[in-house]
């Protein structure tokens, strides 16, 4: 099945934020989008060349660009506020709490720079703790998808939705894999490849990580169910307690803390309805520091390498508990 | 000025309404809520064109938000007197399973509350968004939104200065409360705000003054703010109130900033406070 899954180029997914971005301006007459002072990063200009009436350049204010999202919102309008990750968050937690989510405000808060791939500019902008913070919230949705294609799919997508949205991408280039037609769901995983011995779940820019790993695991005679969870939240649980059942066993990938993140979210549902040996693969409790992506991922532990031995580890737990 | 005798009328009711509310509750915010009694009274019964049959969205009528979500058992209580729910209601204030929480909330569904409010500083940044979402629309209806006085010592008012003047939400009147008074003491005190009216020109603000507790004032001046509007400027009013207004115990200090009154108190207080429309009933639940 990963057959299908080819690489048509190197792309960023905050280039496929910019591409969907603008075809929401064009289906939804009511979509407008605020930035705060960071248009360039967040390839907002096909927006706002198209729609400029549309766009309002909010300065470097993200509490005040929150605010007037959730006044827009309010209004009947469909904004999308664009700044680092980092920004969308902690930086404007309560405000994202009381006038959005409480609230709920349909309002879509849409992340770039997220995780470690940010690169060079280090650990004050390399968030880590977003998708915890944003899955706290009651009433939000919570979506990192991973490559161009998913994206731009997952930004047309949220416009359709009704409530607050946390669109979480990144920097770096990244393989395009995505077919361009993949229909984008909200909370339905993609089950990139079945497979019998162990499941891993990954999201983001972990989901090319966890494809390599995939087939060097299929080198090695161990057969790998590779899903694809771009919604953090709500969790697809069919599809999750389905395959977990058939494999029992559990690996997750994900550029975030351990602590918050996808692993946490499946952890919590596999232990109150499947108890199943589980590894994470994650950023354990530490900030991150300058340098490449590449780099940056491995000295982190979230190296292909690092998923793969995590798919070991699981499998020798399996091994011993049955 | 024939209103100015009906609106201080309605404006002793609602004063009653939030010093009842309060002491059933045995919690809520008296102080500041007394003292914005007349600028609310004159807003929803005199100056807003509002529907009480609620739309969220607000279009085609003038909107209101309240910052200083504190401020709460005033808002209700000119809300149910106004027609947006039933004044029986005002009897769960605080209570649980009530749709009258103790900061305004839109997730009960009580009509009128268009955001949450209560963690202070954000209202202003809301209503400016609600303001450009009318300008987007056509829709020539204003956007009024009441901050406190100690709620601009917030970061986050000052980046909505900024951006307002900036994209001229001209569309927009804003109304600080200037009572002087904050949980901890008086606020120049606690932290110096100067002088209020000079920094939201200096922002680019078109400003105006007006004394709150004086019904008279209050329409004269929200009727010149009006016509500022759409005038390439957002409008503020710095509003000079008394905290507790109407109260003469709980006036001159910021003791009954969130206090509530016990059985003498009430008393007291309603004696000052003429019964105009009538009191509101007990609910079900209400003790």
């Amino acid at each position: 099945m990963l057959e299908k899954y080819v690489v048509t180029g190197k792309k960023s997914t905050r280039d496929g934020f910019g591409a969907g971005l603008y075809e929401v301006g064009k289906q939804y007459p009511d979509a407008v989008a605020l930035c705060a002072d960071l248009v360039g990063s967040l390839k907002m200009k096909a927006f706002i060349d198209a729609f400029p009436e549309r766009f309002f350049q909010m300065g470097i204010s993200e509490a005040n660009m929150m605010g007037v999202a959730a006044g827009l919102a309010t209004g009947g309008k469909i904004p999308f506020t664009g700044t680092f990750a980092n920004f969308s968050t902690g930086r404007v937690y309560d405000q994202i709490r009381q006038s959005i989510a409480y609230s709920h405000k349909n309002v879509k808060v849409c992340a770039s720079h997220a995780g470690l791939t940010l690169g060079e500019d280090g650990a004050t902008h390399q968030i880590l703790e977003d998708t915890g913070m944003m899955r706290m919230l009651p009433g939000f949705t919570v979506i990192n998808p991973c490559d161009y294609n998913q994206t731009k799919a997952a930004t047309i997508a949220i416009a359709a939705h009704e409530g607050p949205v946390y669109l979480r991408f990144g920097r770096p280039g990244w393989p395009v894999f995505m077919p361009e037609d993949e229909p984008f769901e909200i909370g339905k995983g993609i089950l990139m490849q079945e497979g019998a011995d162990v499941t891993v779940f990954a999201t983001g820019h972990m989901v090319w990580q966890a494809m390599e790993a995939t087939k060097q695991l299929a080198a090695e005679g161990v057969s790998v169910e590779l899903i694809n969870l771009h919604t953090i939240k709500p969790l697809d649980e069919e599809m999750i307690l389905g395959s977990v059942r058939k494999t029992g066993a559990v690996v997750t990938a994900e550029e975030h803390q351990v602590n918050g993140g996808l692993g946490d979210a499946i952890a919590q549902l596999l232990a109150r309805q499947l108890p199943t040996p589980m590894e994470m693969v994650a950023v354990d409790d530490k900030f991150g520091e300058s340098g490449k992506p590449i780099q940056l991922l491995d000295k982190y532990g979230l190296g292909v390498g690092d998923v793969v031995s995590a798919v070991q580890r699981v499998l020798s737990r399996q091994a011993v508990s049955s | 000025m024939a209103n100015v005798e009906k609106l201080e009328s309605i404006a002793s009711q609602v004063r009653r309404d939030i010093v009842r509310m309060v002491h059933l509750a045995q919690s809520g915010h008296p102080g500041g809520s007394l003292g914005c009694a007349d600028l609310l009274t004159a807003l929803y019964f005199e100056v807003m064109h509002h529907n009480p049959d609620f739309n969220m969205d607000g279009k085609r009528e003038d909107m209101f938000f309240l910052s200083n979500g504190h401020i709460s058992p005033l808002w209700y209580s000119i809300l149910a007197r106004s027609g947006y729910f039933d004044i029986g209601e005002l009897s769960t204030f605080r209570l649980i399973n009530s749709r009258l929480q103790g900061h305004p909330a839109t997730h009960e569904g009580l009509p009128g509350v268009r955001v949450a409010s209560g963690s202070l500083g954000q209202g202003l940044s809301v209503a400016i968004g609600a303001a450009i979402s009318k300008r987007l629309d056509g829709d020539p209806h204003l956007v009024y939104v009441l901050t406190g006085d100690g709620e601009q010592q917030e970061g986050q008012i000052w980046e909505a200065a900024l951006s307002a003047a900036h994209h001229k939400v001209d569309n927009l009147i804003a109304i600080v409360d200037r009572n002087f008074q904050q949980i901890d003491g008086p606020t120049e005190e606690v932290m110096h705000l100067g002088d209020i009216a000079e920094k939201w020109k200096a922002f680019g603000w078109d400003v105006l003054s007006m004394e709150g507790n004086d019904m008279e004032d209050v329409l004269r001046t929200l009727g010149k703010a009006k016509e500022h509007a759409g005038k390439g400027k957002p409008v503020m009013i710095v509003m000079r109130t008394e905290m507790g207004n109407g109260v003469d115990f709980m006036m001159h200090s910021h003791k009954w900033h969130g206090i509530a009154p016990n059985d003498e108190q009430l008393e007291k207080a309603l004696a000052q406070l003429p019964e105009t429309l009538g009191d509101f009933p007990m609910e079900n639940g209400a003790s």
